[in-house]
């Protein structure tokens, strides 16, 4: 008995080794970030200490690898322009692993460390766990990615970049109603993720009021993801002719391929979760033609800032492409200079008094930046501003006309 | 004094457990009140004792009724869920927060043990390497319907759904409670050291008397020798229902207090999943099977180390991962087990030997 309870514990623990150093290797391999690293500190002078969490280990490093980088490439940049009202920054990015408990801790291990802003955190459920924690010390918070309405209920320091989540969902829905698009609609989305589900529960709610029926919704949770010919079939045999996808790019390109397969031809349509589509590796991009999309930001963009954005971030990290949660936090950063500026602050004020100047501030600032000219901000923390419809021709995106 | 040194060795040794956790934990609180612990260290409090509890627990499970059970986050997950719907359900409705608490966590704990008797009454019998897989589909599913459940609150009262929120029929000022994928958010923060600590040393004492009562000698019985237990009478069935109900139920409190620390409880496989379940195994391992106290110290330590390596960035799992491998060969590898006994045997010959000099 004893020596089978033996066998079986020593098994489970090599394959639960195993897996953690799987799980390592992807961090490495997916991350050339340097979290944690001070920026060109000049020796005890004041200076700004922004911090910022996502999970940059795990499945779903590629987003936190995102924020944290793309925020430390814009405190490089504004330390090199001459900082912040004279100040330079320090920055410090922590690993959050996606998860509540583990994201409390690195917030608190930032807090250790003196931050005064927060640019954080990458995900929703773990952002909820921290926004009870900044609440509480009254930090100034700025989410780049964690678009759950659960963030900004409640408080008054938190905000987003990011649109929340139904107002993709609506925006969707009046736009697929407004441009006449289709008819009858198909939903497929993740039931175990919050973004999808989200968008998913406004764009039902909104449908009612538009032209266009949902005749099929198909659902996939994140164990079960690579076989969508059930959804694709009840789809195609309810006669949809726009299939819409809330969800991330990686299980998109997956969709393109097998409706392909089964020779089902129909107008897809996403949210901002599908930019980064034809980056996928081995992904035949002749799939996904036409594809129409409503994001806030492409990294193809010819506008000047995003050029300048995209290419900096090649530079820094050994010619990777940013993502959409990167240009979030990219913005977040310039957000928080720009208010700094306009209020005047400076670094040697407590970090409640910089969170009530800004709270002043945001509310009154227009900002333009890589996801969106004149963002505006409301009390609640929602962000304002316009989603651009773009649409894939010839393997480019590009902003869609009827 | 003299009941003290007529106490038997094992209550010394279990005294001495409950003196420890209280001497740690008395440190702690103090400086923590006094400012002197860091936002991360005293973030980690709750968890810490969480988690020590859960390692109490499975050792119940593994050490003494000889089972392995790998899903036990499981029922973790139900103690969670049970006690943070009823916080967050009786919110308004009860006030006073040590009085939601405790009813949530009689809650919380009973769910559980019924969770784990009904799924004890099948998998207990199996054995062994079977046991251990079928506990493992169980932990997966309750991890996986957490996460497909609708749970709203209207005028007319509760509604259920497994499918979505608009399923549930809401009306217009109805609130959604458990939101599927996306959890429970807006838990009250009802849990704090005190109870952590408190809690604990309630699971030790259980566990340790447990252990030294008639039943936790049949039950240790059954783990040694299943067909010598049976053949002197003793009612395997029942005996091991109790075990794997109680070692159900404790993990039930270390849910109740995890959910209670934050606002937001997702069931992901990050919390609630079979990896989780083998982490609580390799504290249970690190820390002795069937050695309650190693188990305490083994938690606890390795809840901390992970936070503690964040300087080593993006390395820091990397290096966690070979100081799991390290302590456990250096705990339970057969060579290294002969070296411990040579260099303790030679550190106790010296003394002995300087004395029969002196003699």
């Amino acid at each position: 008995m004893k020596s089978v309870v033996k066998k079986v514990v020593s098994l489970a623990l090599v394959a639960g080794m195993a897996l953690s150093s799987v799980a390592c290797g992807n961090s490495n391999t997916a991350t050339t970030s340097n979290s944690g690293s001070a920026t060109n500190t000049t020796s005890d002078a004041l200076v700004w200490k922004i911090g910022s969490t996502g999970p940059l280990t795990g499945g779903a490093a590629v987003y936190g690898t995102n924020v944290v980088n793309s925020a430390k490439l814009a405190c490089d940049e504004i330390n090199a322009a001459g900082g912040i009202n004279g100040y330079q920054i320090e920055f410090n990015g922590q690993d959050d692993e996606a998860d509540a408990e583990k994201a409390v801790n690195a917030y608190n291990t930032l807090k250790d460390w003196g931050m005064q802003l927060f640019v954080g955190t990458t995900t929703s459920g773990a952002c909820v766990a921290t926004v009870a924690k900044t609440s509480a010390d009254n930090m100034f918070q700025v989410t780049p990615s964690a678009s759950s309405t659960d963030v900004v209920n409640g408080n008054t320091n938190v905000y987003q970049i990011c649109f929340t989540d139904p107002n993709q969902g609506i925006a969707s829905a009046q736009y697929i109603g407004e441009n006449a698009l289709a008819t009858k609609v198909a939903v497929i989305y993740d039931s175990s993720d919050v973004y999808s589900t989200g968008i998913y529960e406004k764009f039902a709610e909104e449908a009612a009021n538009q032209s266009f029926e949902i005749v099929s919704v198909g659902a996939f949770t994140a164990d079960n993801k690579t076989d969508f010919s059930v959804q694709l079939q009840d789809a195609k045999n309810n006669g949809a002719d726009l299939v819409f996808l809330p969800i991330y790019y990686n299980e998109a390109a997956l969709i393109l391929n097998q409706a392909k397969t089964l020779g089902y031809d129909v107008q897809f349509f996403g949210c901002d979760g599908l930019d980064g589509i034809l980056s996928v590796e081995n992904f035949d991009k002749s799939l996904a033609e036409g594809v129409l999309l409503l994001t806030p930001f492409v990294a193809t963009s010819t506008d000047e800032k995003t050029v300048a954005f995209v290419e900096a971030y090649k530079k820094a990290y050994n010619g990777e492409v940013p993502n959409q949660f990167g240009a979030d936090a990219y913005d977040a950063v310039y957000l928080l200079k720009a208010m700094i500026e306009s209020g005047n602050l400076t670094p040697d004020m407590s970090t409640s008094d910089i969170c009530e100047a800004l709270k002043k501030e945001i509310v009154k600032i227009s900002f333009d930046g890589v996801t969106g000219a004149a963002m505006t901000w409301v009390e609640s923390g929602e962000v304002s501003k316009s989603p651009k419809a773009m649409v894939i021709k010839n393997g480019e995106y590009v902003p869609f006309e009827k | 004094m003299k009941k003290l040194l007529k106490m038997s060795k094992t209550s010394k040794q279990n005294y001495i457990t409950y003196a420890m956790v209280l001497v740690v934990a008395l440190i702690a609180g103090v400086m923590d009140a006094t400012g002197n612990m860091s936002s991360l260290m005293s973030g980690l409090l709750v968890p810490v004792c969480a988690y020590v509890i859960l390692a109490v627990a499975l050792n119940l499970c593994v050490g003494i009724l000889g089972e392995l059970s790998i899903g036990h986050a499981g029922f973790m997950c139900v103690g969670a869920f049970v006690s943070a719907f009823f916080s967050k359900l009786m919110a308004s409705t009860i006030p006073v927060a040590w009085i939601r608490f405790t009813l949530a966590l009689i809650l919380g704990v009973g769910f559980s043990a019924l969770i784990g008797f009904l799924i004890g009454l099948p998998v207990l019998r199996l054995k062994g390497d079977y046991l251990a897989i079928v506990t493992l589909a169980f932990g997966e599913i309750i991890k996986n319907v957490a996460a497909v459940l609708y749970v709203g609150r209207d005028s007319k009262g509760l509604h259920f759904s497994l499918q979505d929120t608009m399923s549930l029929g809401l009306e217009k000022d109805g609130e959604v409670i458990i939101k599927g994928a996306q959890g429970i958010t807006g838990t009250p923060n009802d849990s704090n050291f005190v109870i952590g600590v408190i809690l604990v040393l309630v699971t030790l004492i259980i566990v340790n008397n447990l252990v030294n009562s008639r039943d936790g000698r049949a039950i240790m019985a059954i783990r040694d020798n299943l067909i010598a237990a049976e053949s002197v009478g003793i009612n395997i069935t029942k005996y091991k229902l109790i075990a794997f109900s109680i070692s159900a139920a404790l993990s039930g409190i270390a849910g109740v207090l995890y959910a209670h620390n934050l606002n937001t409880l997702m069931s992901t496989s990050k919390n609630f999943g079979y990896n989780m379940s083998i982490m609580i195994l390799v504290y249970v391992v690190l820390g002795g099977i069937g050695n309650i106290r190693g188990s305490v110290f083994a938690a606890a330590l390795l809840v901390i180390l992970p936070e503690l390596l964040r300087f080593l960035n993006d390395y820091r799992m990397l290096i966690y991962a070979v100081i799991l491998i390290v302590v456990m060969l250096f705990n339970w590898a057969p060579s290294a087990l002969a070296f411990r006994e040579k260099v303790k045997a030679k550190w106790k010959k010296t003394p002995d030997s300087t004395k029969k000099e002196v003699a």
